[in-house]
């Protein structure tokens, strides 16, 4: 399953995940850099949003991603399926780098991310990225989490407001009035001044949608945003998120909804056991190929 | 039958009271402003030896009142005179500006010492934990004589290039001990040292209640590490930090007597100490101690309150029933938690109002 790791990067990370660790044998250090450097010569349109190549992660001694290939082209939805405990959230959390990755590479709109490529002494060495280049990275990307997150002692405006003032250095008569478009898009200005507690599980997630929003995003991320919420609240959060497919948003949503994955995936990815089992478009809903695949849409359908 | 007829009346009482974010699980049937019909007005169980403690109780209260205002020993007309001494009344601006300014310095230390205990460095990590030990571990009163004792200790102060003989300046340690009063600096220090060693485990468990989810989000939002944590944990990391921080100022407040072993002899203390020596009354001198410690005591708790009441925002507020789900997945303080903790901020407003 790792024959194609071209890009793994090199020793120096994998050292980091110890030696009992099978990610060893895959790692190729100094293998093929080159992946990378050529995509960060910023190609035209034709780039993918996101470009994962033979990405792995290990949690001390649990390999929990085995060698994961995926690419979401720009203005479409990925929906990533799968059991519990397959991976799904820890790949989104690569992407938005609140994990460290293992092996392999990710690049969003061509640029790698979380390291460089530097040359010492002739030699193609990779170099983490400092806070700073990782916030500028982060800034393309915007996520929501299955349990809303919402700062709880700021208004549903405020937590909107929040990172447009603070680390986009916003003027704040501009950021409110954004943000009040923001929580207008998801049908949440009448709750600006709510603080998250006085509001339904729906609408704090709405809200969270909206403060992803407001720091412009060219890709959103979403790692179950309905799971922790009562079955009659699931749809007005799916709703919005249809509105924002509709309006070209660039997707990756990891969900238990298949109704919502047939409808409005542009890609649907299965994934077990830290690897990509079957993938296709929407229509693999319906005709699963794998047996793994069928086994599981048998047991959420 | 009525025990039974009890219990429901509670259930109604306290359910009522949750839907209205009213805290309290008290019998509040009467005014919730419900209209259900047929609402149950039972008879209270009858506890006759609740009564009977009570007035023994209240007997013993009256007696010691009572022993209090006739025992000569007391001398309540020398309390009076000088309970707005001039002395005494310097020696509370003093015991005050202690409190105030070790308090702060304790709160700065504090913050950093939790920050360093969580710090992927191991070296921060050692010296944060060493400092905790050695503060918690060493009498505040052995403290406070050696700092008045680091003159001799360490009789030059030098600022330099370490393990050199190279420096850009140096001065008399004894010097530091003219600074603003005579042990002020030693006093201000010694107390600031030892109390930052508590408050650095106050801190540190406030940080860590605060949920990690909180801390990603404001990661995904592209912040760096300072702003994280000055704009989103600490600020919910109050919430828990502030009541027992309440309760460490309160301390301090009466550790500044213990000063004089720097010695530093302007506090409220030493300063009714001193005219008890020199009228031969110490008893009257010490109740005038204990009014004005019990004073500024009640004054820090109306402030504690408000803070209380000021990081507890979006926390205490009124919500819809069909939140309190979203309360328990999102990992914040339970919904009882917060009832319970509202129900002893009411208590104890209304005992300072
Ligand atoms: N920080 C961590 N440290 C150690 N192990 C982790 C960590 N995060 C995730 N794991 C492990 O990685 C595996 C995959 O977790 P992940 O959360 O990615 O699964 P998932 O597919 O999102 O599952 P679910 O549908 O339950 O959310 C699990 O076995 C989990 O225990
Ligand atoms: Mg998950």
């Amino acid at each position: 399953m790792t024959s194609e790791n071209e890009a793994i990067l090199n020793d120096e990370i994998s050292t980091s995940i110890g030696a009992g660790v099978g990610v060893a044998d895959g790692v190729q250090p100094d293998g093929g850099a080159g992946t990378a450097t050529q995509a960060s010569a910023k190609a035209a349109s034709d780039v993918p949003a996101v470009k994962a190549t033979g990405v792995h992660k290990a949690f001390g001694g649990l390999h929990v991603l085995k060698g994961i290939d995926m690419t979401v082209e720009p203005g479409t939805v990925t929906v990533i399926l799968g059991p519990s405990g397959s991976g799904k959230s820890t790949f989104l959390r690569l992407i938005n780098q609140l994990e460290t990755i293992t092996a392999g590479s990710i690049e969003i709109n061509g640029e790698l991310i979380g390291f460089k490529h530097v040359n010492k002494g002739g030699r193609d060495v990779l170099q983490t990225l400092n806070d700073r280049e990782i916030g500028r990275q982060r800034a393309e990307l915007g996520m929501v989490f299955q349990r809303f997150n919402l700062f709880p002692h700021r208004t549903a405006l405020q937590n909107v407001m929040e990172a447009p003032v603070h680390v986009a250095k916003t003027p704040k008569a501009k950021a409110r009035a954004e943000a009040m478009a923001q929580l207008e898009r998801v049908g949440m200005a009448d709750r600006a001044n709510y603080y998250p507690m006085q509001l339904s599980g729906g609408q704090q997630q709405r809200v969270a949608i909206a403060r992803a929003l407001a720091m412009h995003p060219k890709i959103m991320l979403f790692d179950e945003p309905t799971s922790a919420l009562d079955p009659e609240l699931v749809g007005e959060v799916l709703g919005v998120m249809r509105t924002l497919a509709d309006a070209g948003m660039t997707m990756i949503v990891v969900t238990h909804e298949i109704g919502f994955a047939r409808e409005v995936a542009d890609q649907v990815v299965f994934m077990d056991g830290g690897v990509v089992v079957e993938r296709g478009s929407s229509s693999i809903i319906d005709h699963p190929a794998e047996p793994r695949f069928q086994d599981f849409l048998s047991n959420v359908l | 039958m009525c025990r039974r007829n009890g219990v429901t009346v509670y259930m109604y009482g306290g359910r009522a009271a949750r839907l209205q974010g009213e805290g309290s699980m008290t019998r509040r049937n009467q005014s919730d402003g419900l209209d259900i019909p047929g609402r149950i007005k039972a008879r209270p169980v009858h506890r006759p030896g609740s009564l009977v403690a009570g007035i023994i109780v209240a007997l013993l209260a009256l007696m010691l009142v009572d022993g209090m205002v006739t025992n000569k020993q007391f001398d309540w007309p020398i309390v009076w005179k000088y309970l707005f001494n001039e002395h005494v009344l310097n020696g509370i601006g003093w015991t005050l500006v202690l409190t105030v300014t070790s308090m702060l310095i304790a709160i700065v230390l504090a913050i950093v010492l939790a920050v360093m205990r969580k710090s992927v460095n191991a070296v921060l990590r050692g010296v944060s934990w060493f400092w905790i030990w050695f503060f918690r571990g060493t009498p505040i009163y052995t403290q406070l004589v050696f700092w008045g004792l680091f003159a001799v200790l360490v009789p030059k102060l030098t600022l330099g290039v370490p393990f050199t003989d190279i420096h850009f300046w140096q001065m008399d340690t004894a010097q530091l001990n003219k600074v603003i009063a005579p042990g002020f600096l030693a006093a201000m220090i010694g107390l600031a040292l030892n109390e930052s060693a508590y408050l650095a485990e106050i801190v540190r468990a406030g940080l860590e209640a605060v949920d990690p989810g909180q801390a990603e989000a404001a990661q995904a939002l592209g912040m760096p590490h300072s702003m994280i944590m000055r704009r989103v944990v600490l600020p919910q990391a109050m919430r828990i930090i502030v009541p027992p921080t309440g309760n460490e100022v309160i301390s301090m407040l009466k550790t500044t007597s213990l000063v004089s072993a720097v010695p530093f002899s302007l506090e409220l203390q030493f300063a009714t100490d001193a005219i008890s020596h020199r009228i031969y009354k110490p008893i009257p001198l010490l109740i005038v101690a204990c009014i004005w410690y019990l004073v500024i005591t009640s004054v820090l708790m109306v402030v504690q309150a408000w803070l209380e009441r000021y990081f507890g925002k979006g926390f205490n507020a009124s919500r819809a029933a069909d939140t309190v789900e979203g309360l328990r997945t999102d990992g914040h303080a339970s919904f009882d938690d917060d009832v319970k903790k509202k129900a002893e901020h009411v208590g104890f407003l209304g005992l300072n109002a």
